[in-house]
């Protein structure tokens, strides 16, 4: 009897997401330990930490879908930019309505994933190559659409005043529940809800989870490969478009040069989580559990007025470790 | 020939519980060419790779040169002077020629700096021993296979072998590479080497050999030397063995032509010039099983993948599906048409191993599970539940990732995978390799329901009892070609080896060579 409960627990322990939810809990307990005056124990901060991550936890969500097919996608960050671009040329100087201008932006992010899955797909490229062209050429897109200027939120009366061009910019940065959480978190949890009907509920997930686990066996089985993997990048490559966005309102302006090495953050995050980078194992659960690690991570080390040095080479650390810790079942 | 270079008595060898290599002994003289004989999975390649350091715990001991070795990797088996030449070649194809042939023991200054020039020299006067016109400076890859293999011939006199091993050498070769081969051979020999050579070639065995040893099921059958044992010997110790297991075939309900290929040809993917299924013709009915013999390389596998359309669209030949035309472009296309080919590695063809039971079961009929993409678990869960029940899949959850599986096991989720598609035509490619024996009999009745039930089945087993009793009618296939053809009551072991070593027994609409 005994034996059969230690049993269980072993088990319980193997799971990803047990291994996952144990490296936040660590986190949040230093957290607790380190908690800057009691600054920690503040709603605020965790709401703030919320705010903050939202939009690498976006980035994350495709990242995840890709990662599950056995694939990387460098370009996030770039599109990321270039949708900021995008949106804000769109709804500020060309004063389309937000609702067309984000749904154009939407569409334009999915064909850049979808062009670098096609890539991937139809001429057998390796996935960090294509993407990584697209990472360049994304940017330079970017910065040719903005003429490498940020593109910003207000216009310049007669009398020199600064007046706000688009409100909804303001209205996409705020609080709801009175005040309680921000509007890019809900986005965010938006987001993995819908990553987690695609890879659990709908057919492309089985797909994606199939190739990922092992391709030639899922093609011999009848899976259209090329046009999952399509969906994949370009569901990857919607997401970011929904990052640029957002990012656009929390700067209140169309940077061209935004987004730049969030493709890494957004990689560290599904790793963290214990999505298998060889692909086919990991789910969307793990990448929320990682994106709340990063964001506590940051957030502990900020209110603790650790230096930026200090902050990144913790981090790398910590990526490590997070990583030994869901590798040690064998 | 009283300097014998090797010696290996009683060797024995399991995997995961079976026994693979019983009491085997074998040895080998200098200046010979020793004959390493057997069917697939008789245990030739064990018994290398013990010999090549690859496999260190067996039991048995080993002389080499007189002295009691055991080798505890390949390099350790290198440095006692044996080179084992295996049918995928080992050198590195993007270096130079020179630096294939000195890897491992580059030719240096004390201060580790590189003497290409002595290498190129040593590797230039070992080119010209062997006769052949290479440049050392230039990349293997720019070489064709049969100069590559000499090239490996090369470093392994470089490395002062005197133990060469050959798996099937000839077997990507022409006529006239084969011969230069022979004649490179002859050399060795005069030079006091010896060697050990795998060959499923019954004209090339007596070509060049001078003793035959074969080995069957694990076990040393005899040796002799090629002038004391005659073909029909040989095949004799090769099959010799009674057909005593239960094999439960009942009378066929044999329907219209269900299959009918006629001229089938799968080129070559690497480009060589020797097709990998070269015009085959046949026809299955339904309900019918069609069994393929044939040893390594014979083109069997390629025939099921070629038809399947796993090497998309084949050009060569047509194909007709209960008389229907049907050029099979992709796999996803086959399945619509009513095919399923379960190949014969189930790990990295066969199974998604980080998927659970049921998701590998539903996965080559997913839109069935998923109407509107929407997936129903609950419907899948049943069909699971159902094919658990049929196929006595033993686990302890279908939600359990099949890589926690026994083989058996394994391949019943494979095989019900593709019964889940309601094929008509079933291609099976080794359907009971590394399965238990229990599993076995269960594969065999649930094959006998299935052509019951107007399926029409293609079969490859390199297990000849299996291949005699399961089959209606049998072809047998050697170097891509069909040389045999008979009826379940006309064959025999010896008919269907002899066949497969490449004696053409005057098969109909059969060309000759």
């Amino acid at each position: 009897m005994i034996n059969r409960k230690t049993h269980t627990i072993r088990a319980l322990l193997a799971l990803p997401f047990t291994r996952a939810l144990m490296a936040l809990l660590i986190i949040v307990s230093l957290g607790m330990v380190f908690n800057a005056d009691g600054a920690f124990f503040d709603w605020g901060t965790h709401r703030d930490m919320l705010r903050q991550v939202s939009v690498y936890g976006i980035l994350a969500c495709g990242m995840t879908l890709v990662i599950i097919t056995g694939g990387i996608d460098l370009a996030v960050g770039s599109v990321l930019g270039l949708m900021a671009v995008t949106f804000s040329i769109l709804s500020i100087r060309l004063g389309v309505p937000p609702a067309a201008a984000i749904l154009l932006t939407l569409l334009l992010g999915a064909l850049c994933g979808a062009v670098s899955g096609a890539l991937v797909a139809r001429f057998r490229m390796q996935p960090f190559i294509v993407t990584l062209a697209m990472m360049v050429f994304a940017r330079g897109l970017a910065k040719f659409l903005s003429e490498g200027k940020k593109i910003p939120n207000y216009v310049v009366g007669p009398d020199g005043s600064y007046t706000e061009a688009v409100p909804f910019f303001r209205h996409l940065d705020t609080r709801i529940l009175g005040g309680n959480l921000a509007v890019v978190t809900v986005i965010f949890f938006l987001c993995v809800f819908l990553s987690w009907l695609v890879l659990a509920r709908l057919r492309p997930g089985r797909y994606i989870y199939a190739i990922g686990g092992n391709e030639e066996a899922a093609r011999l089985s009848g899976v259209p490969v090329g046009w999952v993997k399509v969906l994949a990048y370009g569901m990857s490559g919607f997401f970011a478009a929904v990052a640029g966005i957002c990012q656009a309102a929390q700067e209140t302006q169309g940077d061209p040069e935004a987004g730049a090495t969030y493709e890494l953050t957004a990689i560290a995050i599904v790793v963290i989580g214990g999505t298998n980078l060889m692909g086919g194992r990991g789910s969307i659960l793990l990448t929320l559990l990682g994106t709340l690690t990063i964001g506590y991570l940051e957030k502990i080390l900020s209110i603790n007025a650790v230096s930026e040095a200090g902050r990144l080479m913790l981090t790398g650390g910590i990526i490590i470790a997070a990583v030994l810790l869901q590798r040690s079942r064998k | 020939m009283a300097d014998r270079l090797l010696r290996m008595k009683g060797i024995g060898k399991s995997f995961a519980g079976t026994r693979v290599l019983e009491g085997v002994d074998f040895d080998l003289h200098a200046g010979e060419v020793h004959i390493l004989a057997g069917e697939n999975g008789a245990g030739k390649s064990t018994l290398i790779k013990i010999l090549a350091g690859v496999h260190a715990d067996y039991e048995g001991t080993m002389e080499v040169g007189g002295q009691v070795c055991r080798f505890r990797s390949p390099r350790d088996a290198a440095t006692h002077g044996i080179s084992v030449i295996y049918q995928e070649l080992s050198l590195i194809p993007s270096m130079r020629v020179s630096d294939n042939i000195f890897l491992g023991r580059e030719r240096s200054t004390h201060a580790g700096w590189m003497r290409h020039g002595s290498q190129a020299k040593a590797c230039a006067a070992l080119m010209a021993r062997l006769g052949l016109d290479v440049n050392p400076s230039r990349n293997v890859e720019d070489y064709p296979i049969s100069v590559q293999q000499t090239i490996e011939i090369a470093k392994a006199l470089a490395f002062d072998a005197r133990i060469i091993v050959m798996d099937e050498p000839t077997s990507a070769l022409t006529k006239p590479e084969a011969e230069r081969l022979f004649a490179i051979i002859a050399e060795l020999k005069a030079n006091g080497c010896g060697i050990i050579y795998i060959s499923h070639k019954m004209e090339e065995i007596y070509r060049i050999a001078d003793r035959i040893t074969v080995l069957r099921d694990g076990t040393h059958v005899g040796t002799a030397t090629a002038a004391d044992l005659p073909r029909a010997a040989l095949i004799h110790w090769m099959v010799g063995r009674d057909i005593d297991e239960q094999f439960p075939r009942h009378a066929p309900h044999l329907g219209g032509v269900r299959l009918q290929v006629e001229d089938f040809t799968v080129p070559d993917p690497h480009g060589r010039p020797y097709p990998l299924v070269d015009r085959v013709s046949l026809r299955v009915r339904a309900g019918e099983i069609l069994g393929i013999g044939g040893l390594e390389g014979s083109g069997a596998s390629a025939l099921l993948n070629g038809l399947f359309g796993a090497y998309g669209r084949i050009l060569g030949g047509r194909v007709a599906l209960d008389d229907f035309p049907c050029a099979v472009r992709s796999p996803q296309h086959a399945l619509r048409h009513g095919m399923a080919l379960l190949t014969n590695d189930r790990k990295t063809s066969g199974l998604v191993l980080s998927m659970g039971i049921a998701e590998n079961i539903t996965l080559a009929s997913v839109p069935k599970y998923s109407p509107g993409g929407w997936f129903n678990h609950g419907r899948e869960m049943e069909t699971a539940r159902r094919h658990e029940r049929a196929f006595g899949i033993r686990a302890a959850s279908l939600t359990q990732t099949v890589e926690t599986l026994s083989g058996g096991n394994q391949q019943k989720v494979v095989l019900a995978k593709w019964l889940e598609t309601a094929p008509r035509v079933l291609l099976l490619d080794e359907p009971t390799r590394g399965v238990d024996v229990g599993a076995k009999q269960e594969i065999y009745a649930l094959m006998d329901r299935w052509t019951a039930e107007g399926i029409a089945i293609l079969l490859i087993t390199s297990e000849m009892p299996e291949l005699l009793a399961l089959s209606d009618r049998i072809i047998v296939m050697h170097r891509g070609r069909i040389t045999a053809e008979m009826s379940r009551e006309e064959a025999t072991q010896e008919k269907v080896l002899e066949a497969a070593m490449g004696q053409r027994s005057g098969v109909e609409g059969v060309a000759g060579p």
